[in-house]
C-alpha cells in the first residue's frame, strides 16, 4: 500500500478514536448548554479536576485512573448541584445570567486553574495503566489502546445518557425543562430541582472525561483552555442538546484535527476547532442535527 | 464642545501624576504605575463593549497580544518608528479583528460571541506560535532604548507617558460615548435588544462599532508591552491574567460608567502589586479570581453601585 494512503488511513482512524474522547468531554456541555441553557465555560476546569483526581488515585493509591474517576463521580455530582444552586440563586433567579453568570463561570475557571497550579505546580502529570502504550495491531492500522479504551467507554456513556434521557422519568423531565419550564411547573414539578440534577450529571461526566484526558496526554493546569473552543465548537456544530449530533460533530472535529496534525503539524491543530465554530455560526447556527 | 473641560481635567490629572512620578524618580514606581494605567485602559476598553452593550468578550488576550505582536513586527521591520505610531498600528489591527469576529458572530445570541472570543484567543495564540518571524514559540527580544526620547530620563518613563496619554484618550472616548446617542443606543441594546431593534436602533451596526472600538483600544494597550517586558513569548503575551483582570476590574469597580474601571483598576491593580511584592505572584492572580466571583455574586453593580445606592 502507498505510504501516504497508509498515513491517511491511520490519521482518520486515530481521529475517529479522538472524536470518541471529544464526545465524552463535550457531553457535560451538551447537557448544560444544550438542554439547560447554562453557559458553563468552566467545564474544562472541572474536567481538569477529574484528571487530577485520576492522577492522585493512580499515583498514590495505585488505582486504575478510570476506576478512580468513577469513584469520584458522586462527589462531582454534588459539586455540580452546588454550582448550579449558586448560579441559580445569584444569577438565574435575578434574570442576570447573560453577563454576570458568564463572568462567574469565567472566575471559576480561573480560580480552579490557579489553585491547581498552586497545589500541583505547572509540571506535566501522567498516569500509569496497562493499556497505556500498548497497541491493538490490525494489520494495516494500529489502534493505540490509550485511545481505544476512552473511546469505548465514552460511547457507553453516550448511549447510557441517551437512554436515561429518553426512558426514565427524571430524564424526560430534563428534556421537558429544555423545552418549556412553565409547562413543567404546571405539572407540579420543580424545574430548579430538575435542572440541579441535570447540572450535577453534567459535572459528573467531567470526572470520567478528565480521566480519559490524562490517559491520552500528559496534563498541566492550563491545558483546559484549549478545550473550551473545542467543546463549544462540538456542541454548536452538533446542534444544541442533540446527543447523536454531538457524537457526529465530535468525530468530525477529531478527524479534522488528526488530519491537520498529520499533514500540517500538531501545533496547528488547536486552530481547527475555531475554524469549524466560526463557519458553523456563520452558515448554519442550528448545527447538524439542530432542533 | 461639551467634552472639552473634561478632557482638559484629564490631561491636567495625567500631567500631575507624571510630574509626581518625575519628582519621586523611582523606576519601580514607574513600572508599577505603568501596569495600573495599562489596566485602566484595558478595563475601560472591555467596558465599552461589556459594560455598555452587555456583550462579554473573553478574548481580551487575543486583542491585547495582536497589539503587542504588531509592535514586534514593526520593530523588526522599521526599528526607528516612534512608539505612538506603533500603538496606532496595533490598535488598527486589533480593531479590524474585532470587527471581523463581531460581524461573524454578533448576528446570533450574545453567548455565541463570548464563546467565539474565547476560542479566538486560542487561535491567535496558535497563529503566533507558528509564526517564526515574530519568534514563534521561542519568543522575541525587543531592545529597549536606554534613554527616553523627548523627555529624557529612563525609557520606562516614556512608556508610562505613552500609556498615560492613551488612558486620557480612552477615558475621554468612553465618557463621550456615555453621553451621546451612541451610548443610549448601547444601553438600549443591553437592556432589551429586541425592543431596541423594534424601535429603530440599528443594533448590529452599533454592536460592530462597540467591538471595533473595544478591540482597537485593547490592541493599543498591548502595543507598548514588548518594550515594557523586552522579551515576549506567546505564553506570557497570552497570559489569562490579562483577560481576568480586564473583566474583573470593570465588574468590581462598576460597569455603568467610565469611573468604574478606574476604581477597579486602581484598587485591584494596586492590591495585586502589593501582594506580588509581599506574598507571591501566584497568590495575587488567585485573589483577582476570587474577588471577581465574590463581586458578581454579592455586589452586581460594583463599588460605584454601592455608593450610588447609599446616596
Amino acid at each position: 500500500m502507498d505510504g501516504s494512503i497508509d498515513l491517511l488511513v491511520n490519521a482518520i482512524i486515530s481521529g475517529l478514536l479522538l472524536g470518541g474522547f471529544y464526545a465524552a468531554v463535550s457531553m457535560g456541555v451538551a447537557i448544560a448548554f444544550g438542554l439547560l441553557d447554562v453557559v458553563n465555560i468552566a467545564h474544562p476546569a472541572f474536567i481538569l479536576l477529574g484528571s487530577y483526581v485520576a492522577f492522585i488515585g493512580n499515583s498514590m493509591l495505585g488505582m486504575d485512573p478510570i476506576l478512580a474517576a468513577l469513584i469520584a463521580t458522586p462527589a462531582f455530582y454534588l459539586l455540580g448541584m452546588l454550582a448550579y444552586q449558586v448560579y441559580y440563586v445569584a444569577f438565574e433567579r435575578r434574570n442576570d445570567q447573560s453577563l454576570r453568570g458568564l463572568a462567574f463561570f469565567f472566575g471559576i475557571l480561573f480560580i480552579t486553574e490557579v489553585t491547581l497550579v498552586l497545589v500541583f505546580g505547572v509540571d506535566y502529570r501522567l498516569v500509569q495503566a496497562p493499556y497505556i502504550g500498548a497497541n491493538l495491531d490490525l494489520g494495516v492500522v494500529e489502534l493505540p489502546l490509550r485511545l481505544l479504551v476512552p473511546f469505548v467507554i465514552a460511547m457507553i456513556m453516550v448511549v447510557g445518557l441517551q437512554l436515561f434521557l429518553s426512558r426514565t422519568f427524571v430524564g424526560r423531565a430534563i428534556q421537558a425543562v429544555a423545552q418549556d419550564q412553565q409547562a413543567l411547573r404546571l405539572m407540579a414539578a420543580d424545574p430548579v430541582k430538575i435542572k440541579r440534577i441535570a447540572f450535577g450529571l453534567s459535572i459528573a461526566t467531567a470526572s470520567l472525561a478528565g480521566a480519559f484526558l490524562i490517559i491520552i496526554q500528559p496534563v498541566e493546569p492550563s491545558i483546559g483552555r484549549e478545550y473550551i473552543g473545542r467543546v463549544f465548537a462540538i456542541v454548536v456544530l452538533g446542534g444544541l442538546g442533540s446527543f447523536p449530533g454531538m457524537v457526529i460533530a465530535a468525530v468530525t472535529l477529531g478527524i479534522a484535527e488528526s488530519l491537520t496534525a498529520t499533514f500540517f503539524g500538531p501545533s496547528w491543530a488547536p486552530a481547527v476547532a475555531f475554524g469549524i465554530l466560526l463557519v458553523t455560526l456563520a452558515v448554519r447556527p442550528s448545527g447538524i442535527l439542530g432542533r | 464642545m461639551r467634552g472639552v473641560p473634561f478632557i482638559l481635567c484629564l490631561i491636567a490629572a495625567a500631567a500631575v501624576i507624571f510630574a509626581c512620578g518625575r519628582w519621586i524618580d523611582n523606576s519601580y514606581a514607574f513600572f508599577a504605575a505603568y501596569v495600573v494605567v495599562q489596566y485602566i485602559v484595558l478595563g475601560t476598553a472591555w467596558n465599552i463593549l461589556g459594560g455598555y452593550t452587555g456583550y462579554v468578550n473573553f478574548g481580551v488576550t487575543a486583542f491585547f497580544a495582536i497589539g503587542a505582536y504588531s509592535t514586534v513586527v514593526l520593530y523588526k521591520l522599521v526599528p526607528a518608528l516612534p512608539l505612538p505610531v506603533m500603538v496606532l498600528v496595533g490598535g488598527v489591527m486589533a480593531g479590524l479583528v474585532g470587527l471581523g469576529t463581531g460581524y461573524l458572530t454578533l448576528r446570533l445570541r450574545g453567548v455565541f460571541f463570548s464563546i467565539a472570543t474565547l476560542a479566538l484567543a486560542v487561535v491567535v495564540q496558535t497563529l503566533i506560535t507558528n509564526w517564526d518571524f515574530v519568534g514563534g514559540a521561542r519568543g522575541a527580544y525587543v531592545l529597549r532604548p536606554r534613554v527616553a526620547p523627548l523627555i529624557g530620563g529612563e525609557y520606562v518613563q516614556y512608556l508610562f507617558l505613552v500609556m498615560l496619554g492613551l488612558c486620557v484618550i480612552v477615558l475621554a472616548t468612553a465618557r463621550a460615548i456615555e453621553r451621546s446617542a451612541l451610548g443610549y443606543g448601547f444601553t438600549a441594546i443591553r437592556d432589551d435588544e429586541a425592543a431596541a431593534e423594534a424601535s429603530g436602533v440599528p443594533t448590529l451596526k452599533l454592536k460592530l462599532i462597540a467591538t471595533t472600538l473595544s478591540g482597537g483600544f485593547m490592541g493599543m494597550a498591548g502595543a507598548p508591552l514588548p518594550y515594557y517586558v523586552t522579551y515576549l513569548d506567546p505564553a506570557s503575551g497570552f497570559s489569562l491574567n490579562y483577560a481576568v483582570n480586564a473583566i474583573a476590574m470593570p465588574l468590581i469597580g462598576g460597569m455603568n460608567s467610565w469611573v468604574g474601571p478606574i476604581v477597579g483598576a486602581v484598587l485591584v491593580g494596586g492590591l495585586q502589586e502589593y501582594l506580588r511584592v509581599t506574598i507571591s505572584s501566584a497568590v495575587n492572580v488567585l485573589v483577582v479570581g476570587v474577588l471577581l466571583v465574590v463581586f458578581v455574586i454579592a455586589a452586581p453593580q460594583g463599588i460605584v453601585g454601592l455608593f450610588q445606592r447609599k446616596k
